[in-house]
């Protein structure tokens, strides 16, 4: 046998013989923040995203940017222009009513955007400490805490709000739109919150800091929540863009805004009558809802995968 | 599928093969991974030949490349890598010109193959019987239904599996980890393959569990003349199992040839770094001296460090730090609908722990162990009994009491990896203790972390990154000196070394015990693993189901352990049969 | 197996009543009258007004009219619509329009998703694969009645090569165009779990062991991958369905199908309050039944579910 099976020594020389365990540190620091941004920052759709958000949002802030036309202003209509198709000072022609299209869209992309960070505000504020105590605290907490969840997530938010917009019919306004539909979306999110914290609880760095005589609160806000949160702002990007569009689906079923309100679900609805004989009146604001919504979609997704480290490895 | 594959030979026949014609022959292979950051060069320049009948272990710690080599052999390399060197010839084949049939037909017919891990290598969503009969159909070894299904059964039983029948119609996760890896074992050597891949087949299984299936594999694989290959970071289990091992360090060969030749006569200094660093070995040759020249290599001997630790513990051992009496703790376990079932996980345990010293308790998955040092922790509540830490009644104490008490006791956690948190700073994390228990101000914070960081053999300049940039080692040398902040007087060690390749490991044991001696610490040392208490422990106590079964100075039970579950145990250990000559 | 299905009933009962409770206290316990609130800028007559105070049971105290209205939720009795017919009927008749609308559209989602993702899966990372997902993801940023209003005029105005409405002729034919937009607006969900799981199942180790037993990827691929990867995305389908039959409101508006959806259309277009409320309330019970039926599902197709 002893053939077939010489003793063989590699040559010393050619084997690494630094010490055991080395460390070695490499040019750049790395956590879960910075890693999660140079992954952001090779992908091209985040700029496409992240240039139509900062668009938006300067339309919001500064509508006067981007047109003359105030369309809140009583003379901002003219029926002679009813239906009118682009002039000068005028890209997008006239609604029915000869109003310009362009201008409304303009306005319309504050009540958009509000709305969508108020839903989302509003759905952080109730489904981040409602998941996150659930998880953590578990026992009655959380079975009472998650039966309370469950009701919520079983009635279909949109309906929900349906039923809140009618009943107060009298106090449409975007704030009221926000907690209709915010006040019904958080259970979903105290779901992927309180999922994530029930993982991050077994890790043994929150053992450790139990151990070193933190109180059960600051755990949970120093260690737990800090290492949880990361779905829920990937969700919440997602949400926000779910947020305009049921406002802009309920303004356009007539019981979301009033029409003394800009929204782009009320452009639509508007238009929708006369859709067939003239569709771009109803093309434009579509377009400027698809835009936005996308811009916050793909964001949302980008972080959604930046921030989860297997995700990354998986690409 | 594979119709054209021979379809006898599914008896028990042994193989008779030319001993002296090598079944695979592995030519100057290369191995690399394509990833972000360029190519990964694997495995570089492997040449070794496996003759029939013969096993052959490779032997190496995680990166060293021989898993990569061994899933090489039957092109089953991760969708990133890729054979970019050499050849490797199966029967005279080389299989980088085989297509994917004759590939397929290769696999399972003539390498069998045993992964590492039962849990997650049978399929969750079929039926344990479906998986074995799949094998058996695609290699048709079998024809029609009923052929199939019993030798499905017959393989299982062959695999150690002994209610097969009933058990056919189960699903994997209602399976023990030693059932599936017996499932596998059937699966792999179900075609009657020539040479049987064995990866890690134990390292996820309870010690005693482990010598049963090596034994099982060792069994058939000998009846049938089947070759085998193993893989193993264990030094002492590839002695003890294979003719020859080869030892495999970065992608390359170190060190091949005899397995007797290796362990008595290493002549590589990785070789030697790592038969001194391997907790098995070290088990056999405690009170062994020292060789001067291993030392000028930077070995770090193990069987050393429980020669000096021991006796400074001798010199310094004092009164009872912990102290357990009686402690039970109780779960109750739901049982599907509103039932529950209570478990007693810890029954009436009582030991004491002295200063200066270190106390082992050890155990199998299951025995209890974990929950005791929860409990010791103050992460449990037992469910009665007492625990006295220095003097102060830990199961009534509250608040403020209690608060204090955490600052003499510190833990250190078995998984590098999940015991950092990792948005946090490496200084913040050891500073935390500090801050906490608000001791100094920032600035002599600052200097405290500095000073641990130098006490654990890690540079300063690393208070500024984070985790994610260290080694699973250097991540546990963090988690030793978070837990040293406050210098307590007790660390609970809950299989703090289990997760680390066996020279860190070392490297680890040998920090604790330089730590003990200079800071007259007391250890608490939680662990599955015999052949390190036998390193690290003054005294041991041996758990099982609950119960502590065996106690005493670590030295006699070794000796002569007085009940047969600390002789299994003992048993176990790889490398415990082997008869030394050094 | 039993055993779960009865404890996920169970689990519906406080949901059930959590979910009613919830909707009737949003409507009657509002302050100001819920009647007229109900009813938004209009005035109801006298007779109306009064027909309601005593379905609703307004002059007994806020829990017994709930009650009160559970009972008749439990006995079908929910009154009438503003037409005069009765709830039920046309629930019965609108109902079987729905579902034939949700499960056309949910079976183009759901081949939609599965075909897609095992695509994008197989080819993670490559030109394909990041294609797939950008039109999913544009397809999935427009809203629903936007879609409906682009089908409606490009494919179905502008190509003819669907009916414009549907109407009382309600078949498979004429609906394909709205369940075919549901479902393109809908299957990126589904399809990035399949894409999801595809890749992680291709690097599982239960993968390489099955090839290791000598299979071809001819069936690795489907029995190993695909079938693992295709239980996210039944269920997530399966759920959709719940969604769907809850809001098809603007679809069915839109379109001018006869279905659920279609009578609430009506219903919040001509404010016709109490009406909204009785149909978001079946449609709420109808989705809490369609949840329970996906939670067994999941449980029937994984093995870990079924025996706990």
């Amino acid at each position: 046998m002893s053939d077939k099976n010489p003793h063989y020594v590699a040559p010393i020389e050619e084997s690494d013989q630094t010490e055991i365990d080395q460390v070695k540190l490499s040019e750049r620091k790395s956590t879960l923040w910075l890693d999660a941004w140079r992954d952001l920052r090779r992908r091209p759709l985040f700029y496409v995203a992240l240039v139509i958000v900062i668009f938006i949002v300067a339309m919001s802030v500064f509508p006067s940017w981007f047109t003359d036309i105030d369309p809140y202003a009583t003379d901002s209509a003219d029926l002679s222009k009813s239906n009118g198709p682009a002039e000068p000072g005028h890209p997008l022609g006239f609604t029915r009513q000869g109003q310009d299209i362009w201008a409304r869209i303009v306005y319309g992309a504050s009540t958009s955007l509000s709305v969508g960070l108020i839903t989302v505000a509003i759905t952080a504020i109730l489904g981040v400490p409602m998941g996150a105590i659930a998880g953590f605290f578990g026992g009655w907490v959380d079975s009472l805490l998650s039966r309370i969840g469950d009701i919520f997530f079983s009635l279909p938010y949109f309906l929900a709000a349906v039923v809140v917009m009618t009943v107060l019919s009298d106090y449409r306004n975007v704030w009221v739109i926000s907690v209709a539909i915010g006040g019904f979306a958080w259970a979903t999110l105290a779901r992927i919150v309180r999922a994530e914290v029930l993982q991050v609880k077994q890790q043994e760095y929150v053992q450790a800091s139990t151990s070193l005589g933190r109180s059960r609160m600051g755990t949970l806000i120093n260690h737990v929540l800090p290492n949880s949160i990361t779905p829920a702002i990937a969700y919440l990007t997602l949400a926000l863009g779910a947020a305009i569009v049921a406002e802009a689906t309920l303004s356009f079923l007539g019981i979301g805004l009033p029409n003394s309100i800009m929204s782009w679900g009320n452009e639509i609805s508007q238009a929708s009558i006369t859709v067939r004989t003239d569709p771009l009146p109803l093309i434009y604001p579509s377009l400027a809802l698809i835009i936005t919504v996308l811009a916050f979609t793909i964001l949302g997704e980008l972080l959604r995968d930046a921030l989860d480290p297997k995700a990354r490895a998986r690409r | 599928m594979t119709t054209d594959v021979i379809t006898t030979s599914i008896d028990e026949q042994p193989h008779e093969l030319d001993p002296n014609k090598p079944l695979v022959q592995v030519k100057d292979l290369e191995v690399s991974f394509r990833t972000q950051g360029g190519d990964v060069h694997a495995v570089r320049g492997v040449n070794f030949d496996i003759y029939p009948g013969e096993t052959v272990a490779i032997v190496g710690e995680s990166g060293s490349g021989k898993s990569t080599t061994a899933t090489a052999l039957m092109n089953l390399l991760p969708g990133n890598g890729r054979i970019s060197g050499g050849q490797v010839l199966i029967e005279d084949k080389d299989i980088s010109k085989l297509g994917q049939r004759q590939m397929a037909a290769v696999r399972g017919h003539v390498i069998g193959y045993v992964p590492q891990d039962p849990m997650s290598n049978l399929n969750p969503v079929w039926s344990v019987g479906f998986q074995v009969r799949e094998a058996i159909k695609a290699n048709g070894l079998a024809k029609g239904r009923k052929e199939v299904e019993a030798r499905a059964i017959e393989v299982l039983q062959q695999a150690g599996l002994s209610d097969a029948e009933r058990r056919m119609k189960q699903f994997p996760h209602q399976f023990s980890g030693g059932m599936r890896q017996r499932v596998l074992i059937g699966i792999g050597l179900g075609a009657n393959p020539k040479l049987l891949i064995a990866d890690e087949p134990t390292s996820a299984l309870d010690v005693t569990v482990q010598k049963t299936i090596l034994d099982h594999i060792e069994n058939l694989t000998r009846a049938r003349n089947t070759a085998v290959l193993l893989i193993t970071h264990d030094l002492g289990l590839a002695a003890e199992r294979a003719s020859k091992v080869i030892v495999m360090h970065q992608g390359k060969i170190v060190e091949a040839g005899p397995s007797r030749a290796i362990l008595t006569d290493p002549q590589h200094p990785y070789t030697r770094r790592l038969l001194a660093a391997a907790p098995s070995i070290a088990s056999q040759r405690i009170g062994a001296t020292v060789s001067e020249d291993a030392k000028d290599e930077g070995v770090i001997e193990l069987a050393s460090i429980a020669k000096d630790r021991h006796e400074e513990a001798e010199a310094h051992a004092g009164g009872a730090v912990v102290k357990v009496e009686d402690l039970t703790k109780v779960f109750s376990i739901r049982r599907g609908g509103f039932k529950s079932e209570d478990l007693t996980a810890v029954d009436n345990v009582s030991f004491e722990v002295h200063k200066g010293t270190t106390m082992a308790l050890v155990g199998e998955s299951g025995s209890g162990k974990t929950t005791v040092a929860r409990m010791i922790l103050g992460l449990e509540t037992p469910t009665s009994g007492e625990i006295t830490v220095g003097g102060t009644r830990l199961d009534k104490a509250q608040g403020k009491e209690l608060f204090d008490v955490r600052r003499r006791m510190q833990p250190v956690f078995q998984d590098p990896y999940a015991s950092l948190d990792p948005q946090r700073s490496i200084g913040a994390i050891i500073g935390e203790p500090l801050k906490v228990h608000k001791v100094g101000d920032a600035k002599s914070r600052t200097a405290r972390v500095e000073e641990l960081l130098d006490q654990v053999s890690l540079p300063g300049a690393i208070a500024h990154r984070y985790p994610n940039e260290l080694s699973g080692g250097q991540r546990q040398r963090v988690a030793i000196a978070r837990a040293l902040a406050l210098k307590p007087e007790v660390v609970v060690l809950d299989e703090a070394v289990s997760a680390l390749d066996v020279l860190v490991q070392a490297q680890v044991l040998q920090l604790l015990a330089d730590l003990q001696t200079e800071l007259g610490l007391t250890y608490l040392f939680i662990t599955h693993d015999l052949a390190v208490v036998r390193v690290i422990a003054d005294e041991v106590a041996v758990m099982e189901q609950g119960k502590i079964v065996e106690a005493g100075a670590t030295d006699e039970v070794f000796a002569n352990p007085q009940q047969a579950y600390t002789q299994r145990l003992l048993d176990a250990i790889p490398g415990s049969g082997l008869d030394w000559a050094v | 197996m039993l055993r779960y299905i009865l404890r996920r009933l169970l689990q519906a009962i406080p949901v059930f009543f959590g979910t009613t409770f919830l909707l009737y206290f949003m409507v009657f316990s509002m302050p100001g009258d819920p009647i007229l609130a109900l009813f938004g800028d209009r005035t109801p007559n006298e007779a109306v007004y009064n027909s309601l105070v005593e379905q609703y049971n307004l002059d007994e105290p806020f829990i017994v009219q709930y009650l009160l209205y559970m009972r008749d939720l439990f006995t079908g009795n929910l009154g009438v619509t503003f037409s005069g017919r009765s709830v039920n009927e046309v629930f019965a008749d609108a109902f079987p329009v729905t579902l034939m609308l949700v499960t056309m559209a949910v079976i183009f989602e759901f081949v939609l998703a599965a075909v897609l993702g095992l695509i994008s899966g197989l080819r993670a990372g490559k030109l394909s694969d990041q294609f797939n997902l950008v039109v999913a993801l544009v397809l999935n940023s427009i809203p629903a009645f936007v879609a409906m209003f682009f089908a409606q005029y490009f494919i179905a105005l502008g190509l003819g090569w669907a009916p414009v409405t549907v109407g009382a002729n309600a078949t498979w034919s004429t609906m394909w165009l709205p369940a075919l937009t549901i479902a393109l607006t809908l299957y990126v969900v589904g399809m990035r779990l399949m894409r999801g799981s595809v890749i992680e199942s291709r690097g599982a180790d239960y993968v390489r062991t099955a090839y290791a037993k000598g299979l071809t990827s001819r069936r690795v691929t489907p029995v190993h991958v695909a079938r693992n990867s295709l239980i996210p995305v039944i269920t997530n389908t399966a759920a959709s369905f719940g969604a769907l039959i809850a809001g098809t409101t603007v679809t069915e508006g839109i379109f001018n199908i006869p279905g659920i959806g279609k009578v609430l259309y009506d219903a919040i277009i001509g404010g016709q309050g109490p009406t909204i409320v009785s149909f978001v309330t079946i449609l709420t019970v109808m989705y809490i039944i369609v949840n329970i039926l996906v939670d067994l599902l999941y449980a029937v197709l994984d093995p870990r579910i079924r025996y706990v």
